[in-house]
């Protein structure tokens, strides 16, 4: 088949992926000056909550609940210093969650948390979420909850699975001053479902943030703070948030929703149009179907939607593309690979062990710590510890002996491991 | 005692076999109670290959239960029509399978009064392309697919017409008697707390796998052997007949098509107690590989939920091989071990549940003097209301039908609506249950599509909140104890893109919304 005619692309970094650390490693190499060319899909970016957790819910066969994120990861340090984490300082760590928080802030979504501790929010099943930076969209729920101040739960007739009576009903018991209003969408008369999407969407234009005021007012008595599913505008969250809550006189807040969600939507968007103007020469929605490395380590790789359509040739190469949803990892029933270069993935010794009888068992599954091993510098290892290639880096998700869900710590794994791998690659000189 | 009944016959046990008793003597005008530990088919009767057997499969091991299941087979396509896809069935060989066996196949079916025409080998694979080119012997028989579940409940929709009522969730905890004669049983109401008293002229224990644990509360032994059988769906339908493996009864060898999708077995695996009942993925993968020979698209076709279920077999002789132990039925009458109004019936197989019942009522009817004779073999069976919605398509047919977009779908892989979800929580609360999430999918298609309930299961709880089905903190427990059973099927189906999707529900159910830890405000 012939390919990809043009001249190649010549640059110091490939980023693989287009995930949260894929982005995050695109951002901070583009920041140092690293000519950088990305590829991969956003798609699963869809599905991710907007939450930045670092750590939550302590690692390992016991899960502690943890109130500081920074007194944890000591502890990890200890217990687990084989943990993702564990390969950045402190220090990097809080570089890292600056530097994309307030890129998120200029692109729209500005986000807010304590500095040491972790904040917690109220979940459309009545449970309570830990998590370390929160869209500003949603922090008065967190002062809400930590108050347990009077406060009004309102859901959206016909936006299936999130029921305020189902939030005050749960929470009701410690949080007595909860309050519920179920409202039709004043400028919707369309039956059928409603997204949150579409109403997000709409609530962009005044007039109709203006009838959703008139509607929720009437629910307003010894109400001191309103809280919604997350439907307040994709471009500028933070706008329509402080709009409506001059409207209601009283501060609002964001829940989040079950998937389809806009908390990912706003993600994506905000990479996909802030990042190619920081300098990133990106190729979303294409993927990797070719990857070879010459004799003199540079690599070589096609990318394209269906079929190779751009050469790129790479000093560097970061693999950011994720677990099983990312396609980072497939599993197969004699063994988990890795998708792109079949590097060496730890895993359990077989697919017996891979889950537990309980989906919920607080252990965790084993598959879940399964990915590339790699050195302190980021770089895979095969079982011997030596390394793959010295230019080939890997980070996020994909890594292994952490469990990103159990732990509440997905988006600090990504930008934390993307921060390691950037600076040990900017520090090589390769 | 928080609560006291009383009726002619107590029936222990919520599956084919006592919902089929229940029909049969509530159509000769005996008064009933039925009473059931968990939900309806909860154990070997919804754990089975929902086949409804020809009986070409027990020739050479059991040529009896090779006839009851023709002769049995044949009233039930007649009489419940609504619970049958008549696909026919085809016997296939493979290359290395036992000469002697194929070479005698037709022989011993014609013995048994079961019909089996040979098929050209080119004319089989034209009709099941999916069958492997290496076959060397095919015959036609007459299988058909059942689904088990609209069986159940349509006999006791029929049943509670006349006047017979049922409990679920109530587990047996004693048996209070005076001499040889019990007067009445006591259960625990599992969901509620609090205890029942049923007192009853006769007993039957129809408790398949179970049964020997509740008649040795009675007072009464059973030497039982348990064996699990394990089988997995797939996510389309392969195959048009019921595909069997020609050679002696062994494992992977039955694909029974249902609907749109296909159920693959089974295994024989020993096991200690009935609550050890598991699918394992040991089971699966040995299963695959065997497989393939026959129908080769086994190997690399989607699979969405693996389920078990036990055989109850009751031991006679010393067999070594728990399939040599009879697949027969056993009626057992309790009078020898002193107790006078105490029956068990148990082991067989669902195409004949519809004999054991009958069997079992002209028993029971000769201990209370009726002799009013059975009628399940000449009257259909009505199809109810609330067994329609078991049925594969049905939902989606219906909603595009009605085209009422206010209907909101709470399942959308299965296209199962609101109304439809109304409807059923209706029944059930009109029958003394508590709506839930297990029992929605047990008489509905909600969360058995590729999502597994991951999505589903919310929309539910937040719907059954704002109808006041749910309250307090349920919905917490109600999702966990929902996806905790769905993932006892899925879980050793994990692989491929199964584990993306096990991935995504479990960020969603333990990232996001913290179903693992549960923290609370």
């Amino acid at each position: 088949m012939e390919t990809a005619k043009a001249r190649p692309i010549e640059c110091r970094l490939m980023v693989i992926g287009a995930g949260m650390a894929g982005m995050a490693a695109a951002l901070f190499a583009a920041r140092r000056g690293i000519s950088t060319v990305q590829a991969g899909l956003t798609g699963e970016t869809l599905y991710a909550s907007g939450l930045f957790d670092l750590y939550g819910v302590s690692h390992g066969n016991t899960r502690e609940l943890i109130d500081d994120p920074w007194q944890g990861l000591k502890q990890l340090e200890q217990n687990h210093p084989e943990h993702p984490l564990c390969r950045v300082s402190t220090h990097q760590i809080r570089s890292a969650i600056d530097l994309v928080t307030d890129f998120l802030g200029d692109a729209g979504h500005p986000y807010t948390g304590y500095p040491n501790k972790n904040a917690r929010l109220i979940t459309p099943v009545g449970t309570i979420k830990r998590t370390f930076r929160v869209p500003e969209t949603m922090w008065a729920g967190v002062q809400a909850l930590e108050e347990k101040a009077p406060c009004l739960i309102v859901d959206i007739q016909g936006l299936r699975g999130f029921s305020a009576m189902q939030i005050l009903s749960t929470l009701k018991p410690s949080w007595p001053d909860l309050k519920s209003a179920s409202i039709d969408l004043p400028w919707e008369n369309r039956l059928g479902p409603k997204y949150a999407e579409h109403i997000a969407r709409g609530l962009e234009v005044e007039a109709a943030r203006r009838e959703l005021a008139d509607a929720i007012r009437p629910h307003l008595e010894q109400v001191k703070y309103v809280g919604l599913p997350a439907i307040l505008g994709i471009h500028d969250s933070e706008g329509v948030r402080r709009d409506l809550k001059q409207m209601l006189g009283r501060p609002v807040f964001e829940i989040p929703t079950m998937p389809p969600a806009i908390s990912g939507i706003r993600l994506k968007e905000a990479f996909e149009n802030h990042l190619p103007p920081r300098g990133v020469q990106s190729f979303y929605h294409h993927t990797v179907h070719t990857i070879h490395r010459r004799a003199n380590g540079r690599f070589v790789l096609e990318l394209g939607r269906t079929e190779p359509e751009t050469t790129v040739e790479a000093d560097n190469v970061l693999l950011a593309t994720g677990r099983f949803l990312g396609k980072g990892l497939v599993a197969e029933r004699q063994g988990i690979r890795e998708a792109l270069m079949n590097l060496p993935v730890c895993q359990p010794e077989n697919r017996s062990c891979w889950h537990r009888q309980q989906f919920l068992d607080p252990k965790g599954h084993a598959i879940n710590l399964a990915g590339l091993e790699v050195d302190d510098r980021f770089r895979p290892i095969d079982p011997d510890g030596k390394v793959v290639y010295e230019n080939l880096f890997a980070a996020g998700s994909i890594l292994a002996h952490q469990d990103w869900i159990r732990t509440k710590s997905g988006t600090g794994i990504a930008v934390a491991t993307a921060f390691g791998a950037i600076e040990a690659m900017a520090g090589s000189g390769c | 005692m928080d609560k006291e009944l009383e009726t002619q016959v107590l029936i222990i046990g919520g599956g084919a076999t006592g919902t089929g008793l229940a029909r049969d003597l509530a159509l000769r005008g005996v008064r009933c109670i039925l009473v059931e530990k968990k939900d309806i088919n909860a154990g070997a009767s919804g754990g089975n290959h929902g086949l409804l057997h020809s009986g070409a499969r027990y020739i050479s091991s059991d040529p009896a239960a090779a006839r009851e299941c023709c002769d049995e087979g044949a009233i039930i396509k007649r009489l419940a029509p609504q619970c049958v896809e008549d696909t026919g069935g085809i016997f296939v060989a493979v290359k290395g399978d036992d000469e002697n066996y194929i070479a005698d196949f037709a022989g011993r079916c014609g013995r048994c009064g079961i019909a089996a025409t040979a098929v050209d080998l080119g004319d089989a694979l034209e009709i099941e392309s999916c069958l492997s080119p290496d076959i060397i012997a095919a015959f036609a028989v007459e299988d058909a697919s059942i689904d088990p579940f609209k069986l159940s409940l349509d006999n006791l929709a029929q049943a509670g017409n006349y006047g017979t009522s049922h409990l679920l969730h109530h587990k047996v905890v004693g048996f209070d008697k005076h001499g040889g004669h019990i007067d009445s049983v006591r259960f625990l109401d599992l969901r509620h707390g609090g205890m029942v008293r049923v007192r009853a002229d006769q007993i039957v224990n129809a408790t398949g796998s179970w049964a020997g644990e509740v008649a040795a509360m009675a007072g009464a032994r059973i030497n039982m052997v348990y064996s699990q059988g394990t089988l997995i769906i797939t996510q389309m339908r392969l195959g048009e007949r019921v595909i069997n493996r020609l050679r002696k009864a062994a494992d992977a060898d039955i694909l029974v098509p249902a609907g749109t999708v296909s159920i693959f077995g089974t295994t024989s695996k020993r096991i200690d107690s009935p609550d050890q009942c598991r699918p394992t993925t040991a089971e699966i993968d040995a299963m695959i590989v065997d497989g393939m020979a026959m129908v080769p698209k086994l190997a690399d076709t989607r699979y969405i939920r693996a389920y078990a279920g036990v055989r109850p077999l009751v031991r006679s002789g010393n067999a070594s091989d728990d399939r040599a132990v009879s697949r027969g039925y056993s009626l057992l009458d309790h009078e020898p071990d002193g107790l006078e109004n105490f029956i068990t019936i148990t082991g067989g197989k669902l195409t004949t549940y519809r004999l054991m019942a009958e069997k079992t009522a002209d028993l029971v009817c000769r201990r209370l003097g009726n002799s009013n004779p059975c009628r399940t073999a000449i009257d259909p069976l009505p199809a109810s209301n609330e067994a329609r919605y078991t049925e594969p398509g049905f939902t989606p047919k219906m909603w595009f039908k009605q085209k009422d977009p206010s209907d909101l779908l709470l399942c959308e892989c299965e296209m199962v609506p609101t109304s439809v979800f109304n409807e059923i929580a209706a029944f059930l609360t009109h029958n003394g249950h508590r709506p839930g999430l297990r029992e929605m999918g047990q008489r509905s298609r909600v969360g058995k599509g590729p999502c597994q309930g991951s999505f589903c299961s919310l929309r539910m709880a937040a719907h059954m909140y704002n109808e006041g089905m749910l309250r307090g903190g349920e919905g917490v427990g109600e999702l966990k104890d929902f996806l905790n059973e769905r993932w006892r099927g899925m879980q050793p189906l994990l692989w491929g893109p199964a584990v993306s999707q096990a991935e995504l529900q479990e960020a969603l159910h333990c990232g996001l919304l913290g179903l693992d830890v549960c923290e609370t405000a």
